[in-house]
């Protein structure tokens, strides 16, 4: 792979410009890495705000992305540590199952959608729907969240320390929500929820791996599920 | 599935190259439209002049059939299967109903001092190569690339849609209410050419302007009013205008320099504008007017 100049230096990345490289070459050459490869520091040159960058890793590789990105960024991700450097456009990290992904810039709609594992962190702000379905993964944004944010979100914990949009946590399964500034609105079957010992340790946890000391997390209130939208209700019982 | 691009310049120096910009930005929104394209150029007005665009028909005779009825000068540009008609702004209605009468089958797709709108079917590239998008100037312009879901993939489906002086729409999304709101409209006297439902989104605001309100009075209405999914990017004599609905599904991204104020359907529509890399870039809120104006 011509576009790849390998630096032989200890600790400087692999170099891969996506105005040379196409996007396949770039895949192929990272799904290839196994489980104990040596070439685990990339560098992306020129995302131009490409489609599906960094997608489908399942390597501990820690690759720099530098510029914003389009659709789908680092979705599927698994294992390795991907960092935006720009923004990010809809569904960054969807469906992750492990490692982490980082923007620095702010990411359009559907971020960390359906994520199973690992932990997004969001320096700037998350359009609509973040962290819709999602079942297991950890969101931390520093900014604000869109409308819609924790739509059927089943397992994990969204942490936004702006604001929140309207419809927050719609037929919220039983994920955490934390947010520090204003909600729009709760969506149905959202309500807000006494914070105890352990969900306090979760979220100082969480803003301590996404980086940010600047929010303390006293100024949190967390939200979860109603519970009334998804248990069968016995005043139905007669239906059958 | 669409793809819209806009760029209403703040200062002088980049309106020679407006057309050359918007076509790159048409040519990466393919992915989004191939089916057919289709653009608007606000030139700089001639002292009491108006342009009409026209499409269909035989130009060739047109000017002095239009003359001989009128007594009217007239001047004709061709442009690809379109043409460019200009005339003293004084005599538009004349020429309207004589055009009507010596060349029926010639529809006016747009009507302005300043506007041009040009649009046709094939991949986008190729309808901004016929009609000579990359070697226009001015000071705002919008496209469209379309992926055709509610009607025809017809030229007269493509966007945008003007239904007004100087006014034009381009959309993404569906309308679910605009039968509704076509028939209100046209109680009102405001006339359609397509069943499409863009055109009525582009009938609705120029009834609203046509009542002497702002374009983004007539955004703000349209919110009310409109059902359905939308990202709008309008244009006007001297604006530009962008709204989405409240789900805001369809993608919309926007840059804004002290040079220019863009939007793409994609951020990768706008890598080629200059200065972006020192750009605010910032993605429109559901149901919040965007607008900019400039001195006329």
């Amino acid at each position: 792979m011509n576009a790849v100049r390998m630096r032989g230096e200890a600790g400087v990345r692999e170099v891969v410009d996506l105005a040379v490289t196409p996007l396949r070459e770039l895949h192929a050459l990272l799904h290839g890495l196994g489980a104990d490869t040596n070439r685990t520091a990339w560098r992306l040159l020129n995302p131009e705000g490409r489609h599906a960058v960094a997608v489908g890793l399942d390597a501990p590789l820690d690759v720099m992305v530098e510029g914003h990105v389009g659709y789908y960024a680092a979705g599927m991700n698994a294992r390795a540590h991907v960092t935006i450097d720009g923004n990010a456009g809809p569904g960054v990290a969807e469906n992750m199952m492990s490692g982490m992904v980082r923007v620095r810039g702010d990411a359009s709609m559907a971020a960390g959608a359906t994520a199973h594992g690992g932990l997004l962190v969001i320096e700037g702000n998350a359009g609509a729907r973040c962290g819709i379905s999602m079942k297991g993964a950890d969101i931390v944004v520093r900014g604000s969240v869109g409308h819609m944010s924790g739509f059927m979100a089943q397992e994990g914990n969204l942490v936004v320390c702006g604001a929140a949009g309207d419809a927050l946590g719609d037929s919220l399964y039983e994920a955490r929500i934390f947010v520090a500034g204003t909600v729009k609105s709760l969506g149905a079957d959202c309500e807000e929820k006494a914070m105890g010992a352990a969900e306090r340790a979760i979220l100082a946890g969480l803003l301590d791996r996404a980086g940010i000391t600047e929010t303390d997390p006293a100024a949190f209130r967390l939200f979860g599920s109603a519970r009334r939208l998804y248990h069968f209700h016995v005043d139905n019982a007669h239906a059958y | 599935m669409c793809g819209i691009v806009g760029l209403f310049l703040k200062t002088p120096e980049l309106e020679p190259q407006i057309g050359r910009l918007t076509a790159a930005m048409l040519d990466v929104m393919t992915d989004r439209g191939p089916d057919s394209a289709g653009f608007a150029v606000y030139g700089r007005p001639t002292a009491g002049g108006l342009k009409f665009t026209l499409r269909g028909g035989d130009f060739a005779a047109l000017p002095a059939r239009l003359t001989a009825r009128t007594g009217v000068e007239v001047t004709l540009e061709l442009r690809g299967d379109h043409a460019l008609l200009m005339l003293p702004a004084a005599a538009e209605s004349e020429v309207r109903a004589a055009l009507a009468i010596v060349s029926p089958e010639t529809l006016i797709v747009g009507a302005g001092t300043r506007m041009e709108l040009y649009k046709g079917i094939g991949l986008p590239t190729a309808v901004s190569a016929r009609f000579g998008l990359p070697g226009m100037s001015g000071t705002h312009a919008i496209g469209h690339t379309r992926m055709a879901t509610e009607s025809a993939v017809t030229t007269a489906g493509a966007h945008p849609f003007s239904t007004g002086l100087d006014q034009c729409l381009v959309h993404n999304g569906s309308l679910s209410n605009h039968n509704n709101i076509r028939r209100a409209l046209v109680r009102e006297g405001q006339v359609f050419e397509t069943a499409n439902d863009t055109e009525v989104a582009a009938g609705y605001l120029s009834w609203r302007m046509g009542r002497g309100e702002p374009l983004d009075q007539a955004l703000q209405a349209a919110i009310a009013d409109l059902d359905g999914f939308y990202t709008f990017v309008v244009g006007t004599e001297t604006g530009f205008g962008v709204l989405r609905d409240a789900v805001a599904c369809k993608p919309a991204v926007m840059a804004e320099t002290e040079d220019y104020v863009a939007f793409g359907s994609e951020y990768r529509a706008l890598t080629k504008l200059p200065g972006i890399g020192q750009a605010r870039i910032f993605e429109p809120e559901p149901q919040r007017v965007y607008f900019w104006e400039r001195a006329a």
